[in-house]
């Protein structure tokens, strides 16, 4: 399910997502010298990841993105979804969205940055900026055909049912929400299950306490590119409800096509797979905020008070 | 207090005639004293627009899109009425997306219909009239007009429509486009709709695919330049 060439960064560090992954989060999750928040910076660290998926021009600084396939035939999910259906959304519609980001990308800042970190930069706080819509469709269509498998549907085991009863009341009942996500989202987007790990964020005010209630399964549903990796959430399954995932095999029907995509089609091995690595991401992230405070609280006591806090305003209040 | 004035208007039958011609209201009088609206027929037959669109793609736009916004404006109008007759603040501020969604869905396709008309009935024909100047005196010509909206529609991500509209107060002609089925008024009181061009997938899909600027360069021979002319004249100052 990892994408290979994902691999080697990807080892112990936490992703949003394993098997989308087109390049591996390290830096911005990891604590970067003066982020605000791990996967808030909008300081875009350089030449740290740029490799994954990137087509390697060996030294070359010009990174361009791949179309990557699906991880079956195109024909695999047939009758319920087509080949031909597959041929116009990965062959086209989603090959569309890499061309454009490489030709908006070439020679920009962006060039260097990861899938991930451009979606985050260039979502710009809700004022979209050029590359955001084809960023976020290629990363949201990497996620959505591994989402899906020949012979998916059923229901989920384990831990992520155990999560999903907890958090919905039952299975049905999860379907239900986000079957209607789905069926209600006015226009072109996506429906989401994602887990919710983040701690109240605001500015730059960060929740001191932050407790289990905050980590949750959530239901959402984004219009046209957006995905939940803006709101800091890790996503863990999608339904395209763009008209052209659906109209060759079931035109006007949208509710068909997602209770088909439920029925037959959802690949909840992916999903379980994705919370692991989205609550191992969590916990890193925790510890690496704990880690940082204490280091705050240590140098706050060696008096170097004045210059530590030239890039950790956020800490300004709770230190002192 | 606008959605009120409206149920309220419809409650009263009136102006059945002229807003039937714009909105197909509905006949049947609703038993809880408003009005329904209902699917207007289109002026043309399913095939008669080939080969610029499909008449499979004509008939389920029609019949099932344009059939489904108006089915659920109409629900949420009843609920509407259901939570003002209870005094339920929040439930009518709730239903204001599905009303906008479904009601402005129920407004595009009405007026799209009209602006679109087979070739035997002159469509693509070019207004020649007061409109013809407008565009040339706004746009340069009529071809920097097709080029701005085709190029226009083409940009818009994810769903939506492309409009050329007359600004009332500045008494000029504008291109316009709004997301979703956010009917023309959103984007200003003063603008009035004479062309809309549909750019959801589902206008162009079946026949198109994903080349929504081939959709657009053909759409051009069926449009219904006369009716976007009585339109302009009619409420150009």
């Amino acid at each position: 399910m990892v994408a290979p060439v994902a691999v080697a960064v990807a080892a112990t560090t936490a992703l949003a997502t394993p098997s989308s992954l087109t390049c591996a989060l390290v830096p911005s999750w990891q604590g970067l010298r003066g982020s605000l928040g791990p996967a808030r910076s909008l300081q875009w660290p350089k030449k740290q990841q740029r490799q994954c998926r990137r087509k390697a021009g060996g030294t070359s600084v010009t990174a361009q993105f791949e179309l990557k396939p699906p991880p079956y035939p195109l024909d695999a999910l047939e009758p319920h979804m087509s080949k031909e259906t597959l041929e116009y959304h990965w062959g086209k519609h989603h090959r569309g969205y890499v061309d454009n980001l490489n030709k908006l990308t070439a020679g920009t800042e962006l060039d260097e940055l990861s899938l991930e970190d451009i979606i985050l930069a260039t979502y710009n706080k809700g004022d979209l900026l050029p590359p955001f819509n084809h960023a976020a469709q290629i990363w949201n269509h990497d996620f959505f055909w591994e989402s899906m498998k020949p012979g998916g549907g059923g229901k989920p085991s384990g831990e992520l049912l155990e999560l999903i009863n907890r958090d919905f009341g039952s299975f049905e009942r999860f379907v239900e929400e986000l079957r209607s996500a789905a069926a209600t989202q006015f226009g072109s987007g996506w429906a989401w299950l994602a887990y919710k790990a983040n701690r109240l964020d605001v500015g730059n005010a960060v929740n001191p306490k932050p407790s289990d209630e905050d980590k949750r399964l959530v239901v959402v549903k984004s219009p046209n590119a957006v995905n939940p990796l803006i709101w800091d959430y890790s996503p863990l399954l999608t339904i395209d409800v763009w008209e052209h995932a659906y109209y060759l095999d079931f035109q006007n029907r949208r509710a068909d096509y997602i209770s088909i995509f439920l029925e037959k089609l959802v690949s909840w091995e992916a999903v379980s797979s994705r919370l692991e690595i989205a609550k191992a991401r969590a916990a890193e992230r925790e510890e690496e905020e704990e880690r940082k405070k204490r280091e705050e609280e240590e140098k706050t006591s060696d008096g170097e008070v004045e210059e530590i806090y030239v890039d950790k305003k956020s800490d300004d209040s709770e230190t002192e | 207090m606008a959605l009120r004035a409206l149920v309220a208007r419809k409650s009263l039958g009136l102006g059945f005639q002229s807003e039937a011609k714009i909105l197909a209201v509905g006949s049947a009088a609703h038993s809880r004293g408003f009005q329904t609206f209902s699917l207007p027929d289109l002026p043309y037959d399913y095939g008669a627009l080939e080969p610029a669109i499909s008449g499979e793609i004509m008939q389920l736009h029609h019949q099932k899109h344009h059939q489904t916004y108006v089915t659920n404006y109409n629900k949420a109008l009843e609920q509407l009425h259901d939570a003002i007759a209870k005094g339920d603040a929040a439930a009518v501020v709730k239903l204001q997306s599905a009303i906008k969604f479904n009601g402005g869905g129920h407004v595009n396709h009405s007026i799209f219909w009209k602006n679109l008309t087979p070739v035997s009935h002159g469509g693509g024909e070019p207004p020649h009239g007061s409109l013809g100047w407008a565009i040339d005196t706004n746009f340069g010509s009529m071809e920097a007009l097709v080029q701005k909206i085709n190029a226009e529609g083409a940009a818009l991500q994810g769903s939506g429509w492309v409009w050329l509209a007359l600004d009332k107060e500045l008494k000029k002609l504008v291109v316009e486009t709004t997301a979703n089925q956010d009917p023309l008024v959103t984007k200003g009181p003063t603008l009035v709709p004479l062309l809309g061009i549909d750019v959801w997938e589902h206008a162009y899909y079946l026949q198109y695919k994903n080349v929504r600027p081939e959709y657009l360069k053909n759409i051009w021979k069926v449009i219904n330049w006369k009716y976007a002319s009585e339109v302009y004249e009619k409420e150009s100052p």
